[in-house]
């Protein structure tokens, strides 16, 4: 069986190619260029896509005795991930780059490419196990990526290898320095691989140009603050909003939401956060669909809280009435249904409300 | 293995490893002035008459370096800025759109940095340079014309004679880039009516890491290595001798078999051409009809990408290349492609089979036999990028 490895450059690639090296597949392994005009070294713990990244990946598919090759994707990725990031935010939602990424590029291009190719699968050094065509998250709970892999269709699935999740990262790092790859320890990227300087308001900034608005508080409708630019806020987010007048009785204030049509960030009370319905389209499924109305668990955002809940799904939207409440879940984050440590299927939050009165 | 890929570096010869192997155990700097520095001074002197007589060119006029980059970056700064230097308003250099990375970039730097003005030959469909064009683009403040001698990815020859002669008749120095021609085509220095010629070492037998600038002595250069003054003072820096001994001898060998290397070349080339031609009938042949390098063919295939052949040869044992190398790894669309009004796509559907010295009749072979199901695989794949 023939299967094409990407590979950042990071050490859980290059240790899932060497996985499936020792499988007995017939491995070649592909560094994805995603930037049009890479910088030439990497700088701290951001990115995956700089030219010293792609050699590093080069370097491990060479001590692996695997054939490599860096296929430049950076069009695609611009178009279906980086756009569609920027438009997420100027509609006032928070976009997670990552799934789009998964669902797009990985498990739809290159993927697609790849079959065409003759290979039949894609092995990828993400943190999640898939068993029988169950994606399921991976051992490590801390490093566990079912998450952003949750807007896989069974199709793709069906295509994809994840060789790590029955192991946790401190396992895969020294599995790496005993094998003799260098990127052993390398430091695990974080935040958004097309954001270099890990700037997200600046990067949002540039690209829809920064337009100061008001700062309004939820309950008294006061113009509390002014913002520079009403994109790049979180809901959810506490610090850095720089209000001038007090809340009455002293307590913080989080954003709300964010209304891109008014230029408007609006903050409140914490309590205001919290919600028991979440409303979310786009559905997609990993299996096939549960049922029309199913209890199950869910997750909110990357590494967020996983709550029980009870799921209605009708006319391409999911509603997930939780039991109990959430704070901070926000439109554009994925909603992850999960089945133990199953994942059933994923949805866009769209919106989130408190359905019941508080007790 | 097939290799189809000898103008990206060809295999070295064995004349020429052994001549370097022994250079290596033989002790001497070149410039110390006991025994052993004689010696190896000797060697260095009499590589460079060597390669002098290939090539039609005097022993003083052989300046050497690290490789072709070095060389072009030589002569391209060096003499702008010994020509700027002479006569602040000579600031413009004239060279075709189709050059090698080591002189466009060398131009876009002395664009960007130290105030040079470019005019660019336009080639046509063929990649060839008009010499008209070059009569109409030299002025009063042109300080140098660089264009090469054979293009590095579709084979193009230049009439580099004629553009030389054009240019002497403005008083303005030629450089070529002569590093795929050295060896191909006949080359000699005198003749060709250039100023200074770039050749290197590994693209015609020799050992890689060592190249020379053909200058001629009445064409001033500011050097970019400042040091012990080796080389009339043009490029400092210890003399690597069994580089100047692998070179010379491999650059006489190379020349010495041009006159039958070149058509048995042209010969194997013409065969795969018009091999692929009958299996994949929309086949594009870029570069010009005749005026090409004997070995290289350079073919776009529509619907495809360049690295899913290439991926797909390599697999099948087969290496040739989708252009010219590049740090990244990522294919860029051909800038010479481009040049030649070709689209993006189609500069991007691209392979380069180059051939040379250990080029067989199997090699050729291996390609028409693996060439019909890897352009049909790679159109399919073609559909998702």
């Amino acid at each position: 069986m023939k299967v094409l490895a990407a590979m950042s450059g990071g050490v859980d690639s290059a240790v899932a190619a060497a996985r499936a090296v020792d499988a007995g597949y017939d491995v070649t392994g592909v560094h994805l260029a995603l930037s049009a005009a890479p910088s030439t070294l990497r700088h701290g713990a951001r990115g995956c896509c700089t030219v010293e990244d792609a050699n590093d990946a080069r370097r491990a598919a060479d001590v692996l005795g695997i054939p490599f090759y860096v296929w430049d994707l950076a069009e695609r990725f611009r178009e279906d991930v980086i756009d569609d990031f920027v438009a997420e935010y100027a509609a006032g939602r928070t976009p997670n780059p990552c799934l789009r990424c998964n669902e797009k590029i990985k498990f739809a291009a290159v993927l697609d490419r790849a079959l065409a190719l003759g290979f039949d699968a894609v092995v990828t050094g993400h943190h999640a196990r898939l068993e029988g065509g169950r994606l399921r998250r991976s051992v490590d709970a801390a490093k566990d990526q079912s998450y952003v892999l949750a807007v896989l269709t069974p199709g793709q699935l069906a295509g994809a290898m994840f060789p790590l999740g029955d192991s946790t990262k401190a396992q895969v790092r020294s599995e790496a320095a005993d094998r003799g790859l260098a990127v052993a320890e390398k430091p695990d990227s974080h935040d958004i691989c097309f954001i270099a300087d890990g700037d997200t308001r600046g990067f949002l900034s540039r690209q829809l140009g920064a337009t100061a608005g008001p700062i309004v508080d939820a309950v008294t409708g006061d113009t509390v603050g002014e913002h520079g630019g009403s994109f790049g806020f979180t809901v959810g987010q506490r610090r850095g909003l720089r209000l001038q007048r007090p809340a009455p009785g002293g307590e913080p204030r989080y954003v709300l939401s964010i209304q891109p049509k008014t230029n408007t960030v609006v903050v409140g009370p914490g309590e205001l956060l919290d919600a028991d319905e979440v409303t979310a389209d786009r559905p997609l499924w990993t299996v096939s669909r549960p049922g029309d109305r199913f209890d199950c668990l869910v997750q909110l955002r990357a590494h967020g809280m996983v709550t029980p809940a009870t799921v209605s799904v009708a006319d391409g939207a999911v509603t997930a009435r939780l039991h109990g409440t959430q704070r901070g879940v926000a439109a554009g984050q994925a909603l992850v249904m999960y089945d133990g440590d199953t994942v059933l299927g994923s949805a866009t939050i769209a919106s989130a409300r408190r359905a019941t009165v508080r007790s | 293995m097939p290799y189809l890929d000898h103008a990206a570096t060809t295999p070295m010869r064995s004349e020429a490893i052994a001549a370097v192997t022994t250079a290596m155990a033989q002790l001497g700097n070149p410039s110390s002035l006991h025994g052993s520095g004689r010696h190896a001074r000797r060697r260095v002197e009499e590589s460079r008459e060597r390669l002098a007589a290939a090539l039609g060119a005097r022993p003083s006029e052989v300046i050497f370096t690290s490789g072709g980059t070095e060389a072009d970056n030589l002569a391209v700064k060096g003499i702008f800025w010994a020509r700027r230097g002479a006569d602040p308003t000579k600031r413009r250099i004239v060279a075709s759109t189709v050059e090698h990375h080591a002189v466009l970039d060398a131009l876009d730097w002395l664009a960007a940095h130290e105030g040079a003005e470019i005019t660019w030959l336009e080639v046509d469909a063929t990649g060839l340079v008009a010499p008209e064009s070059l009569r109409r683009a030299l002025g009063d403040d042109t300080a140098l014309v660089t264009v090469m001698w054979a293009n590095n990815e579709v084979g193009t020859l230049e009439p580099v004679r004629e553009l030389a002669a054009i240019a002497r008749e403005h008083g303005v120095p030629l450089h070529t880039d002569a590093v795929q021609a050295v060896g191909a085509v006949p080359v000699d220095f005198a003749a060709s009516g250039a100023d200074a010629l770039t050749l290197t070492g590994h693209k015609l037998g020799g050992p890689p890491g060592v190249g020379a600038l053909l200058l001629r002595r009445d064409v001033a250069v500011v050097p970019l290595l400042h040091g012990g003054g080796q080389e009339r003072d043009v490029r400092s820096g210890t003399l690597d001798g069994p580089g100047a001994v692998g070179l010379a001898l491999a650059t006489d060998i190379a020349v010495a078999h041009q006159p039958d290397e070149a058509p048995r070349l042209a010969a194997l080339r013409d065969r795969l051409v018009d091999g692929v031609r009958r299996i994949v009938p929309d086949v594009i042949v870029n570069g010009h009809p005749t005026r090409h390098l004997p070995g290289i063919a350079h073919l776009s295939f529509p619907g495809c990408e360049g690295d899913s052949l290439l991926m797909l040869l390599d697999a099948r044992g087969i290496e040739c290349s989708t252009g010219s190398a590049c740090s990244a790894g990522v294919a860029q669309p051909s800038h010479v492609l481009l040049a030649t009004g070709a689209e993006a796509a189609c500069a991007r559907s691209s392979l380069r089979f180059s051939l040379g010295h250990t080029s067989t009749d199997e090699d050729v072979d291996a390609v028409l036999d693996e060439i019909g199901p890897v352009v049909e695989r790679a159109r399919r794949a073609g559909l998702f990028v």
